[in-house]
């Protein structure tokens, strides 16, 4: 059954909206001006290293370890990243560095190509 | 004619900070604009959705969402679900994006994954206006994605250059501010926590699943430490 162009418009402003709820929601909920309580205060201090690991992560979520090149080429080009950044700390080359790396490696070895 | 000159050292200030993105969201989007095209939509739907949801997986998300039956709250539950972890985001974000003016509400509007990831871990120079400085990052990718997803929903297919593997781009960025957040630490409890509460959860609940229940899990971990990380020092903001 195919949608009719108004129900696509109401569709995609859901998502629209759905999506600005998500990110208004915290500074609804804790308003500037009243003093923000001390819990939420230490998680806005403490989750951010957290969410940056889950970021990491969400960022592999599709690579089979099982299958396929088995997370090599994501493996080997992460810690080019790593090097690069402990070696130079120039943000830029490390991830050029790494992303170079990884296109390399799926584009011209076989066994890693998707 | 100062301020002119407030604007254009803010920008001049973010842009660097933008490049990967311009990469990889040029990239993205220009798939995601392909994608749509290929599904049989006009040009202008990628536009129109980038422009005003702009948060990538969702996006990806919605073009099923528009293939199949009409299911608002359907599509709504989604779209709470995927992008709960902008909630974390908020939290972290609640001084940064305060006393800005205006431009707060476009800041807080366009925090996807890279606009907070940026804004949150970037040193602002002291005489680089931070207001102006968190607002361009954020237009800057916001443009980079409307760009890209515009290109490839007029184009439909992908140019002759052989791109495959440029989204790892996002990944490499995402782990030099994990280190960088890394060295500025006193103290790795949390980063680890994300780390390996991250990847228990996407083992056992699958790449699909995840995220809700790694936010819980992380949620409940930190709440415990709670004592020990405040009295240890560990808590530095920035």
């Amino acid at each position: 059954m195919q949608m009719t162009f108004t129900q696509q418009m109401i569709t995609i402003a859901v998502v629209a909206l759905g999506t600005a709820l998500t990110r208004f929601l915290p500074f609804l909920v804790f308003p500037a001006g009243r003093p923000t309580p001390a819990y939420v205060q230490y998680l806005g201090k403490v989750l951010p290293p957290a969410v940056f690991g889950l970021l990491v992560v969400y960022c592999l979520k599709d690579v089979s370890v099982l299958t396929g090149s088995h997370g090599i080429p994501e493996l080997v080009c992460i810690a080019v990243v790593v090097l690069l950044h402990l070696w130079k700390r120039q943000m830029l080359l490390s991830i050029a560095g790494g992303t170079v790396c990884y296109m390399l490696l799926v584009q011209n070895v076989s066994f890693f190509a998707k | 004619m100062r301020e002119k000159g407030k604007l254009r050292r803010a920008l001049q200030a973010a842009f660097p900070h933008t490049i990967p993105i311009f990469a990889g969201f040029c990239f993205l989007g220009l798939t995601y604009g392909i994608y749509m095209r290929v599904s049989g939509f006009e040009f202008w739907y990628p536009m129109l959705m980038s422009l005003l949801i702009f948060a990538g997986s969702v996006e990806f998300i919605t073009v099923n969402m528009l293939l199949g039956a009409f299911h608002p709250l359907q599509a709504l539950a989604i779209t709470l679900m995927v992008n709960a972890r902008h909630l974390f985001y908020g939290l972290s974000m609640l001084d940064r994006y305060r006393g800005n003016g205006p431009k707060d509400i476009y800041l807080i509007y366009g925090m996807c994954d890279e606009s907070f990831s940026i804004n949150y871990a970037a040193e602002i120079p002291e005489d680089v206006d931070k207001g102006w400085f968190l607002f361009f990052v954020t237009l800057l990718n916001h443009f980079y994605w409307v760009l890209g997803a515009t290109l490839g929903g007029l184009s439909g297919s992908l140019l002759h250059f052989n791109l495959e593997g440029l989204e790892f781009v996002m990944t490499a960025m995402f782990v030099v501010i994990f280190l960088e957040q890394w060295r500025k630490e006193k103290e790795h409890t949390s980063a680890l926590a994300g780390l390996g509460v991250s990847l228990l959860c996407l083992a056992v609940f699958g790449a699909d699943h995840f995220i809700l229940p790694a936010m819980a899990v992380m949620l409940g971990v930190l709440t415990l430490l709670r004592k020990r990380l405040e009295k240890g020092g560990g808590v530095k903001c920035r």
